[in-house]
């Protein structure tokens, strides 16, 4: 697994083309770096947030042809063709979306670093499972850590944006 | 935590992929879903010259039928896929239950079958529950295709029989027989099991238990499955597949739970699989 060789690897560039939030983005991109460094310092997309760097917190979920996913366990250039959603593509451009609207109402979040993962993840379980049960809600927000809240109040603005049926159509 | 620098190349077939690999002379890794090894390469565990993606390699995403009444399943089959497609469901709806254990959402939508397989933690589900239906996985090589039982797939802690320059490609199920049970005791869900069991039984005296989380592998629980064999529809059968299922058990201790702890999960899950797996028998 270690390279024996002692020349390090040369740091490789890949010409990529996809779409951020139906945006065409088009760059050179280093193979190693991941989506969520690619968001956020390449195309300053911040609200995704960076937390564990190994796939634990969820705080940089980010939609990738309609599905959830790990922004900092996918590597930029193996989106080349894809279809990438963040918190930035689900936000409308005045205003909040349903789903942002009641996560304040509700007070589902304290410090915040954890709400765009939230926010995607929730999205993708609405798309899906537009009446979601309390134990649905958690079991889709599992992978989501938030070291504030407790998670009750988060569960409850899910509840209340599935109840109101006014969650944002996201593409399957 | 970023990775060290690699070489990135995306081979559009899986023999294109198993000829990179040789070329790297062992000095390259696989890539399918990621959901294990980019965080060994964040944390810089692995330090590979060449990452082989095998994304490009669509080939590798088969859901069949097979003709005998059983699946061939590509590698790079999704977790959330196997959970949700209805021929799994139909065919092994033992593969399909674990399928819907493994990690969150976001992983099961990146995770792949033979990612699992090839990674081979033994606290995984579908290293169990392919085990439990006796699987066979074909191993592609610069001399084609071998194919190995899941009994002798499984070496040890993270390690299987695969060569360094050979990439897991199929996975075949045989005909699943009725009788299936899964359960796992996790902290949370989404969590590795802190131990689980795997059962496959047709009621007439053919069982494969298979332990998760209770060794250095996954394990067949032989003495539980002695026990179905001895009595295969009795009501006191679960009771004494659990009684049995800590003889072949030999858990590590971890922060997580102690070997003894593990132990006794591995006869209360015995017993809860086997169980389930006998009322889904016909009477």
């Amino acid at each position: 697994m270690t390279s024996g060789a002692t020349a390090p690897t040369p740091a490789e560039r890949l010409r990529v083309r996809f779409t951020v939030n139906d945006r065409p983005v088009e760059h050179e991109i280093e193979a190693r770096r991941s989506l969520a460094d690619f968001l956020r310092d390449d195309l300053a997309l911040t609200g995704t947030h960076v937390g564990c760097e190994h796939g634990v917190c969820g705080a940089c979920t980010v939609l990738v042809d309609g599905r959830s996913a790990r922004s900092c366990l996918l590597l930029a250039v193996q989106l080349d063709g894809a279809r990438v959603t963040t918190i930035e593509g689900l936000t409308p451009a005045a205003g909040l979306s349903p789903l942002q609207e009641a996560f304040r109402t509700c007070h589902a979040m304290q410090c915040g670093f954890c709400t765009p993962g939230m926010i995607v993840a929730s999205t993708e379980l609405l798309a899906t499972t537009p009446a979601p049960d309390e134990a649905a809600i958690r079991d889709a927000l599992a992978g989501n850590l938030c070291m504030c809240t407790g998670y009750v109040n988060i569960v409850r603005a899910v509840a209340q944006a599935a109840a109101r049926r006014a969650d944002a159509p996201v593409r399957p | 935590m970023k990775p060290a620098p690699f070489r990135y190349a995306r081979p559009a077939t899986a023999a294109e992929a198993v000829t990179l690999l040789a070329s790297a002379r062992g000095d390259a890794k696989l890539l399918a879903g990621g959901q294990s090894l980019m965080p060994l390469l964040n944390m810089r565990l692995v330090r590979p010259t060449v990452l082989v993606d095998l994304n490009g390699a669509r080939e590798l995403e088969r859901i069949d039928a097979a003709p005998d009444g059983g699946l061939v399943l590509g590698a790079l089959v999704r977790h959330a896929d196997l959970a949700a497609a209805p021929i799994v469901r139909a065919r092994a709806p033992l593969l399909a239950a674990a399928a819907r254990h493994v990690g969150h959402t976001a992983i099961r939508n990146r995770g792949t079958l033979g990612g699992s397989l090839a990674h081979a933690d033994p606290a995984a589900e579908l290293p169990a529950a392919l085990l439990a239906l006796d699987a066979t996985l074909g191993l592609l090589g610069p001399r084609g295709m071998r194919r190995v039982g899941a009994d002798e797939f499984f070496r040890g802690l993270l390690a299987t029989a695969l060569a360094e320059d050979e990439l897991l490609a199929e996975i075949t199920v045989p005909v699943a027989p009725a009788g299936w049970g899964f359960a796992e005791i996790a902290r949370r869900p989404g969590d590795f099991a802190l131990a689980g069991v795997a059962a496959s039984l047709d009621g007439r005296g053919h069982a494969r238990v298979v332990g998760f989380g209770v060794a250095d592998r996954p394990v067949r629980l032989r003495a539980a499955e002695a026990a179905v064999a001895a009595a295969p529809r009795d009501a006191g059968t679960p009771a004494r597949a659990g009684a049995a299922a800590a003889a072949d058990c030999d858990p590590a201790t971890d922060v997580h739970a102690s070997a003894e702890y593990r132990r006794h999960l591995a006869t209360v899950l015995a017993e809860d699989a086997v169980g389930q797996a006998l009322a889904r028998l016909a009477p």
